[in-house]
């Protein structure tokens, strides 16, 4: 099985294709449910990606966090705030043109900084398939708790004692996680609109 | 085996063939579990109802009258209405089935050391439940893009109905991880071997009761009565498949049984054993690796008609319950998820932690020593509460269990297994 | 420098740089988003797809499948890109939220006619 295929590569041209396509989809489409749909498609590319990488807990977490989670409250959004039966909103065709010229011009700075780096080329292929299947969740668990798995050869001692874990910062994610929970509920309560507000236009 | 294949056929062609025949098998499990479900439902509706059902397509039980009724839908026209959003409209049905489909996946049918599963993921209970909460995204499209009343408020119901049912089913979903120490369906499902005695619906009280929460919440999730507001009948004409006809609405009901039936396979393997029967019946036998493949080969199919018939006993029980109960109201499905099911998710939760915590390695609600696959996982929790307990113990052990299959670079996952032992043990005595 | 890029493209491994490729075009996409929507949740899908760029990159800076064994970040990677999403959604949800109340004073999600403060 030397030369045929190396399936990884397949895949992952044809979930970046995707993650891209509807990148641009939904850059250039004008309708929000649209938009909404085609960013639901490119962020389940993604997670496709992630998979690709051997990131599994990461891929199912973008997979239930970001597009079941995030991008429902999206729709539903557009769907409390929408008049019109399809919302639509142009943009102005100089603005379009300024954008296009800065973000090709931002892609390729960024294209010839990825490739032009030896460091992240990649590696040969029986370097790639030595590489070992391990199981995703656990490592990142015991990393969020109390020590980093990938860490044991540390040289320092107190880093090594747990200090590297992400203990404090998942504790800060926590609380503030706690804290939009009641302030979105604050923001978003049943109130009377104001007098101004229901004046016609 | 595409490794298997590969001995016949070019590489690139034997990873095709495998692919095709793994899709090919969820395919037909998801459309002919339908055609199966749907008359099912009938029979079952007809007989609470004191009636027959369906009698006469096909014979004496009317076996035929899903196909007929299949017939019909592909010859009805396929309606767009005027207003809509064409592309969205056609294609959300296509986004709810690919979503109930991909949920199965990452389900095994049978376990051991080679399992049937299409893909063996490591975190499976977590993509399952992923994959399923992505059903919702095709029937808010459809609602939204059908351009009618009826449909939009049918769409809205649903997200926010299946959007909070999310929370307590994860929270019901988590205890059994905990219990087996692991987020591996496979895993899981092995650790329930030998007698209905070790199946985590029974390991404790908090179990016992946690499996009816997530019933409930499974039953919400998918939709069906009686909280299918979605598309209840007597207030939204048919909620959010009001304007669909033909092939594309039975797309929706295919992804409506393909999901029922998942989760009430997740709950088989979660709490119902999974593909071990309440009597080690195959090890009675020797139907066991240890005796050839053959007689391996017979007990993991006996293994798949077990998680198969639990798995249909759930959705039985879903329907008994649709044709028994009355529907809720929209603002009685979101209190019973926020008021009941959350709050009760998250005791019961506690309450498996604590009888796990204070009866380590025993089963059964305590009455008996748990198998030797749950003391690895005990053991930890014994080790966790000599040294003034800490949670990752039974993530810990999970490498270990892991690391027993062969498919897996043994040697690899032994290490961070031991790595992160190590390190728990040390920061615990350094934390002392 | 760039012969990798088509030369072997099935029969070899892709790199980091790869993932970075697709990660830019992602950043640039919801940059765009960003700056060319009138519609306030237009605006907020281009910031998840500029996040979800940036995961991309982490994902790929932490996999050892891209970088060989014992190399890259490990477990920084797949860590930070949990923060992210965890933060997305965080951040989801308040913007959602603002946009309502904008809604419920404006009648409309155009942010142009969120210019009160402008002297």
């Amino acid at each position: 099985m030397g030369d045929g295929i190396y399936w990884p590569t397949f895949f992952f041209l044809l979930f970046s294709a995707l993650a891209c396509g509807f990148a641009l989809a939904v850059v250039f489409s004008r309708n929000v449910v649209r938009m909404a749909f085609y960013l639901v498609m490119s962020l389940a590319s993604t997670a496709g990606l992630f998979f690709l990488a051997g990131e599994d807990f990461v891929g199912a977490m973008q997979l239930m966090i970001y597009v079941g989670g995030t991008l429902v409250l999206l729709i539903f959004g557009v769907m409390l705030t929408s008049q019109k039966q399809f919302v639509e909103m142009k943009t102005p065709a100089g603005q379009w043109i300024v954008g296009l010229v800065t973000g090709c011009a931002l892609v390729a700075l960024l294209w010839m900084a990825a490739f032009e780096t030896p460091q992240w080329q990649p590696i040969s292929r029986a370097e790639a398939e030595a590489v070992a299947v391990q199981p995703t969740a656990t490592p990142i668990g015991v990393a969020l708790t109390n020590g980093r798995v990938d860490q044991l050869d540390q040289p320092d001692e107190t880093l090594r004692g747990g200090m590297s874990s992400y203990l404090l910062p998942f504790e800060i994610v926590s609380v503030h996680l706690l804290v939009v929970l009641i302030g979105a509920a604050y923001l978003a309560r049943a109130k009377r609109r104001s007098p101004s507000a229901a004046a016609p236009g | 085996m595409a490794e298997f294949l590969a001995n016949y056929l070019p590489a690139w062609l034997a990873y095709m063939v495998a692919g095709a025949i793994h899709v090919g098998l969820i395919i037909n499990l998801v459309a002919v579990g339908a055609l199966v479900f749907i008359w099912l439902e009938r029979k079952i509706s007809g007989r609470i109802q004191d009636r027959l059902g369906p009698t006469r397509v096909g014979g004496k039980f009317g076996w035929l009258q899903t196909l007929a009724d299949g017939l019909k839908l592909l010859t009805k026209e396929d309606l767009v209405p005027g207003g809509a959003d064409k592309m969205l409209f056609r294609i959300a049905p296509y986004v709810s089935f690919c979503a109930s489909i991909a949920a199965f996946l990452a389900i095994p049918f049978a376990g051991g050391d080679y399992p049937f599963i299409v893909q063996h993921v490591n975190t499976g209970v977590f993509f399952v439940l992923a994959v399923l909460g992505l059903e919702v995204f095709g029937v808010i499209l459809a609602g939204y893009a059908s351009a009618s009343k009826w449909s939009l408020f049918g769409a809205m119901r649903e997200a926010a109905q299946v959007v909070s049912y999310e929370v307590p089913l994860g929270l019901c979903a988590v205890v059994p991880v905990m219990l087996a120490g692991s987020l591996d369906l496979v895993v899981i499902g092995d650790v329930q071997q030998g007698w209905f005695t070790n199946w985590l619906i029974f390991h404790d009280p908090a179990t016992f009761l946690i499996f009816w929460v997530y019933f409930t919440c499974a039953t919400a999730s998918v939709n069906r009565a009686p909280f299918d507001l979605a598309e209840a009948e007597s207030e939204l004409v048919a909620g959010f498949h009001t304007e669909y006809s033909g092939l594309r609405w039975s797309f929706f009901f295919m992804a409506e049984y393909g999901s029922m039936f998942s989760v009430s396979l997740l709950a088989s393997i979660l709490f119902l054993g999974g593909w071990n029967g309440p009597l080690p019946i195959t090890e009675w036998l020797g139907l066991t690796a240890a005796n050839g493949d053959i007689a391996w080969y017979i007990g993991q199919v006996l293994g798949v008609i077990n998680v198969i018939g639990k798995a249909v006993a759930g959705v039985c029980v879903m329907m008994w319950i649709r044709w028994t109960l009355p529907r809720l109201r929209i603002d009685q499905v979101m209190a019973t998820c926020l008021k009941y099911c959350t709050p009760l998710a998250a005791a019961f939760f506690l309450g498996a932690v604590a009888w796990q915590w204070s009866l380590p390695g025993r089963t059964f609600f305590g009455l008996l020593e748990s198998p030797a696959e749950l003391q690895s996982v005990s053991e930890g929790w014994s080790d966790a509460t000599a040294a003034a307990t800490d949670e990752d113990e039974p993530e810990a052990s999970e490498d270990q269990t892991v690391s027993s299959e062969p498919s897996r670079k043994v040697a690899a996952a032994k290490l961070t297994g031991a790595a992160a032992l190590q390190i728990a043990s040390t920061n615990l005595q350094g934390g002392k | 420098m760039h012969h990798f890029m088509l030369a072997n493209l099935l029969t070899e491994p892709v790199g980091v740089a790869h993932y970075m490729a697709v990660g830019a075009v992602l950043f640039v996409c919801g940059v765009l988003c960003m700056a060319l929507k009138r519609n306030a949740l237009g605006v907020l899908m281009g910031i998840e797809l500029v996040l979800n760029g940036a995961n991309l990159n982490f994902i790929a800076f932490g996999s050892r499948f891209l970088r060989g064994e014992g190399q890259g970040l490990g477990l920084d990677g797949p860590l930070m890109a949990l923060f992210v999403i965890v933060l997305a959604a965080a951040e989801a949800a308040v913007a959602l939220a603002i946009v309502l109340n904008f809604y419920n004073n404006y009648d409309s999600v155009d942010i142009d006619r969120a210019d009160q403060l402008q002297g």
